[in-house]
């Protein structure tokens, strides 16, 4: 009895097998390769039209004579959690941005934000920056400065690298 | 064989790609790069790449670009865009961005890293023998932390190709290296039985199943290799030996069904039915979809039987038989969905794709019922690319309808710009011209004073500082000599009078130079300090200027073409998603009527079984009370 219903499991576990293997060749291998080298295709154009639509939206939206971009950052080694940002831009709030893991761990491998991309007059202008978080000893976290931006002819580049007991401003 | 050593090569290679990915430069000055790598490292991939591209293409636009931010970076930049759109399954443009790298003047190890990248799209792409050419052409100097990968995807290419005997020396030299833990093993455990030399092999298998690594991707090998040494020795009737293996994979990986189906099939062909029934018993109360468990359903009886238990063998093929017709329904309710669509909308949820664990979860759905017997399937290769795809094509849809939206905004927003400036304009034109043109005098005449002081610092002319006054007095003076002289009799009083006056002025005029030479030259410097401040305000209001017309003007032909191309791709990914679609709801449909074959055939057997068990309890009872 044993060995009937051995063979009878191993023939159709074979079987199961070979079917599996059979359609999946004969369903999908070629059709499936065909249809990933058109998806493939329409990926490119679409990516390239992006390009163009990111050129046109900064011209048409930001000019370079008012624009003005805010990139966030942590500074190398942080390990506090970062839970919130918020930026005011001459008394205004113009960025509020709570992160996920997924962001927070881009942002501690070196990945850098644009929290906000906007357009000021040119001359000075007063930034708050306010980051709220846990400490390493997981501790709530606050920290706020406050900066000037001082925009030119040119966009504007502003880059905030945020660390537990800082906030580093780079204006370039 | 090809297949499963590209499935654990995928495996692997999906570790690698998670462990190594892009890494960011310690300084990254320009932030625009540092943004496509922040998109990357969130799987961001379409993102990453329209961005690195953008910049890639500014950059090569620039007259001066090593003066460029991302000028330091470039090759990192070029590496990075071929990593993004590979990671986003664009295999063939990644090879041509790194053809093109392999073809540029780079330095060796350069060439030699992406030479390597190519032939590991080619290995993943199926195309062994591709990448074997590929691998060929590296010479000289390796990066240091390329070394053991390269060294990997040989053996493996070799493997692929057949070339077992000269994937051995390769996979050796690797396996004290800690990234490759366990992968090497089990791949030289493997070569080696594909060479012929089973026990060899079976020793390097066995090997990997000892591995001691807490690692995800270290368990799965583990638990894999002890699978397949298990299937071996079975094969070969080391029933001992393929449960010792067996038990040794974990109860709770992905391969613990096959595992516990193997270790009941050791004991029971030693005889051990009883002991077949605990691995069988655990398994036939996991989720009975899985088809190593709805085995368990038909051996647990048989196990039973075996014992001389019938009617408990005779119940619990009863229940088995209940549980296929409910499995059976359940398939049919699956196929019928599947056919509905409603399969490709439980793919296509927002809140699943999020989750790195969403084919598991897909399962806990009560209205996706078709998802119950996928898993396999949906960890296939084929499938998880043809899905990738299908997400993909979604998302460029939603993209595109997007953007179309956005540029319909777009449009409106320079009308608006068009309808406030334009009457407008024509008046400040006017003023501005007006303006210009006084300007232009004036800094003529300042350019006239700078000239003439110059001079006077070289040729002294005190006249030329004399005061409005003084002018006046000396032309007053004149007028005075004119009329006398017309007048009748001299006055030798009146002449010297004129005389002493004009000196008194003179005199003032010629002592007084060196004072107003100075002043007049401070006078120039505040003069300039206004023009200064003119021209500023000059350039500011040409810069305005332009950006009004800037603003809607020379949009037209870029809005109408971006327009005509989103239009184009949106047709074109309509079908695309449709085909692809298809596709899924075939392989899944397929997948699910296999399973619904294998089922009906278990319920026949689980049927007789039933039958016979009841007629040896029945014998059996007769038995017990004939006897005395």
């Amino acid at each position: 009895m044993l060995k009937v219903f051995k063979v009878f499991v191993i023939v159709l576990s074979t079987l199961f097998m070979l079917t599996l293997f059979a359609h999946a060749e004969e369903v999908s291998r070629e059709q499936i390769k065909g249809l990933d080298e058109q998806v493939q295709e329409i990926k490119g154009d679409v990516l390239s039209i992006a390009a163009d639509l990111n050129q046109l939206e900064e011209k048409l939206l930001y000019p370079s004579q008012t624009q003005i971009a805010m990139f966030v950052s942590l500074a190398d080694g942080e390990d506090f959690r970062l839970d919130a940002v918020t930026i005011e831009l001459a008394g205004e709030p113009v960025a509020h941005h709570l992160y996920t893991f997924k962001e927070l761990e881009a942002l501690r491998r070196g990945g850098v934000q644009r929290i906000y991309t906007g357009n000021i007059r040119t001359g000075g202008h007063d930034l708050q920056v306010t980051f709220t978080g846990k400490s390493a000893a997981g501790g709530d976290l606050t920290r706020m400065e406050q900066f000037t931006v001082n925009k030119g002819v040119g966009p504007a580049f502003v880059e905030l690298v945020l660390a537990q007991q800082s906030i580093t401003f780079k204006d370039r | 064989m090809a297949r499963f050593i590209a499935l654990i090569a995928s495996l692997w290679l999906a570790s690698s790609a998670l462990a190594a990915g892009p890494a960011a430069p310690r300084e990254l000055q320009d932030l625009y790069f540092g943004e496509a790598l922040y998109d990357a490292y969130q799987g961001e991939w379409f993102d990453a790449i329209a961005r690195l591209d953008t910049e890639l293409a500014q950059h090569h636009g620039l007259d001066q670009p090593e003066l460029d931010t991302l000028y330091p970076y470039l090759g990192q930049a070029e590496f990075d865009v071929g990593d993004f759109e590979l990671a986003y399954r664009m295999h063939r443009r990644a090879g041509r961005a790194i053809t093109a790298v392999i073809e540029g003047n780079v330095a060796e190890p350069v060439r030699n890293a992406a030479i390597y990248r190519l032939a590991r799209i080619y290995f993943q792409k199926d195309q062994p023998v591709n990448a074997q050419h590929a691998l060929e052409r590296i010479q000289g100097e390796v990066p240091a932390a390329l070394r053991d990968d390269l060294a990997f995807l040989r053996a493996q290419v070799l493997m692929a190709n057949g070339r077992f005997s000269e994937a051995e020396p390769l996979l050796q030299t690797l396996l004290d290296a800690s990234e490759l833990a366990g992968f090497a093993s089990y791949n030289l455990g493997i070569a080696l039985i594909r060479d012929g030399h089973e026990e060899e092999g079976h020793r390097y298998l066995d090997r990997t199943g000892l591995l001691d690594d807490a690692d995800p991707a270290s368990l799965a090998i583990r638990d894999k290799a002890n699978l397949v040494l298990g299937d071996k020795l079975l094969e070969t009737e080391n029933f001992s030996g393929a449960k010792e293996v067996l038990d040794r994979v974990r109860l709770s990986g992905p391969f613990s069904n096959r595992a516990l189906l193997g270790s009941g099939w050791a004991d029971a062909h030693q005889e051990r039915f009883d002991r077949a029934l605990v691995p069988w018993t655990l398994l036939a109360g996991r989720e009975v979809t899985d088809s190593a468990v709805q085995e368990a359903l038909l051996a647990v009886p048989y196990a039973y039987g075996k014992l001389g238990v019938y009617s408990k063998a005779a119940l619990l093929y009863g229940n088995a038989l209940e549980t296929f017709g409910v499995e059976l329904d359940k398939l049919d309710a699956s196929i019928r969905s599947i056919r509905e669509g409603r399969f490709l909308q439980a793919l296509t949820r927002e809140e699943l794709t999020q989750d790195a664990n969403w084919v598991v979860r897909l399962r806990d759905l009560p209205e996706t019922p078709e998802t119950y017997y996928l898993l396999d399937l949906m960890a296939s290769h084929d499938f998880q690319s043809a899905l990738r795809n299908y997400l993909d094509l979604e998302q460029l849809r939603r993209k595109l309808t997007t953007w179309q939206r956005d540029l319909d905004a777009f449009a409106e927003i320079i009308e608006i710009r068009q309808d406030y400036y334009q009457p407008l304009l024509p008046e400040i034109d006017h003023a501005f011209r007006r303006l210009d043109s006084q300007m232009r005098l004036r800094l003529e005449q300042r350019d006239r004073i700078a000239q003439r002081l110059q001079a006077l610092l070289v040729a002294p002319r005190p006249d030329y500082l004399a005061t409005a006054e003084e002018r006046i007095i000396r032309e007053r003076l004149a007028q005075l000599e004119r009329k006398r002289g017309a007048a009748v009799g001299p006055s030798d009083n009146f002449e010297a009078r004129i005389g002493r006056l004009r000196g008194v002025l003179e005199w003032n005029i010629v002592t007084d130079y060196d004072r107003r030479l100075t002043e007049a030259h401070r006078d120039l410097g505040e003069l300039d300090r206004c023009v200064e401040q003119l021209r500023q305000q000059y350039a500011a209001f040409v810069r305005t200027r332009q950006a009004a017309t800037q603003s809607y003007q020379g949009y037209d032909e870029t809005i109408r073409s971006l327009q005509l191309r989103i239009g184009s791709a949106l047709e074109r990914v309509a079908p695309l998603l449709a085909r692809q679609g298809h596709q899924l709801e075939v392989m899944a449909e397929n997948e699910l009527t296999r399973r619904r074959e294998r089922l009906a055939e278990f319920q026949v057997k689980a049927r007789f079984a039933m039958a016979d068990s009841y007629d040896r309890a029945a014998r059996n009872q007769t038995r017990k009370q004939v006897e005395p």
